[in-house]
């Protein structure tokens, strides 16, 4: 026997519930104060010599919170523009397509940013 | 009256953004959209510049010079309003999200103190940069 509930569980656009609408929300919490960080370093950073950007961008106190910003913002913004695509691309394999090139996105853009840092951090 | 017989044609759609007066809440809702599809794209300038740096002197004096040049500092003060207009309407809705905020009075504040903050900020961010790259 079926309950109503189980029977459109995992029927949605995106075949997943409420956890999009709270990691959202989550990470928009998160993102707040590594943006500012962020947006401050950068600003600092303006112009700079390689020398001196990588020395800031390699110490601990501001790579952590940057590779955390990483995190946090690809995976607000995988789902951001999830939300997008499902509004807009309404056949089943371009939208199939569109979300797949979102996520390869964001692990693309998430990845190089980690890297770069970690090896920035590690100096090799 | 259409008999029931007639055969099926285009239904008309429900109305959609272009059959409505523009106003300020509306903006702003689609403003924060397409100011956070934006910054995904952004967020491939801050890895190009990070990669650049991982990659050396001569990729990130590149990286700083394409930056630098006049063209790279407009979209990146656009970049940091972009950025900082979608924060502020992201703390917008994390209000709304506890269920205040929402008579018109306040919403019509909330949607003024974001987009004043939004274009404040920007330039207090930018100022704050001159000033630390002229010291």
């Amino acid at each position: 026997m079926r309950t109503p509930l189980g029977q459109v569980r995992g029927m949605g656009a995106a075949k997943a519930g409420t956890e999009h609408f709270w990691t959202q929300r989550m990470t928009a919490v998160s993102n707040l104060p590594l943006t500012i960080f962020f947006v401050g370093i950068v600003a600092t950073l303006a112009g700079s010599s390689h020398a001196s950007a990588t020395a800031l961008l390699g110490a601990p106190w501001v790579a952590i919170p940057l590779l955390l910003l990483i995190l946090s913002v690809a995976v607000h913004m995988r789902i951001g523009m999830q939300v997008i695509i499902e509004d807009y691309v309404h056949g089943e394999v371009p939208k199939m397509l569109a979300l797949m090139a979102n996520t390869f996105f964001c692990i693309a853009v998430g990845l190089a940013c980690a890297f770069a840092l970690l090896k920035i951090s590690f100096g090799v | 009256m259409d008999s029931p017989k007639a055969a099926p044609r285009a239904r008309p759609l429900s109305p959609h953004l272009q059959i409505y007066r523009p106003v300020l809440s509306m903006v702003m809702s689609i403003v924060h959209r397409i100011t956070g599809a934006a910054l995904y794209g952004g967020t491939a300038l801050v890895a190009i510049w990070l990669v650049s740096a991982a990659s050396g002197p001569s990729a990130f004096a590149m990286a700083q010079t394409v930056y630098g040049s006049i063209i790279g500092q407009l979209i990146l003060f656009l970049y940091t309003w972009t950025l900082i207009h979608h924060a502020l309407g992201g703390v917008r809705h994390l209000i709304w999200d506890t269920g205040r905020g929402f008579e018109l009075q306040q919403r019509e504040f909330l949607y003024r103190l974001t987009l004043g903050g939004s274009i404040t900020l920007t330039i207090v961010v930018w100022i704050a940069a001159l000033l630390l790259r002229g010291a």
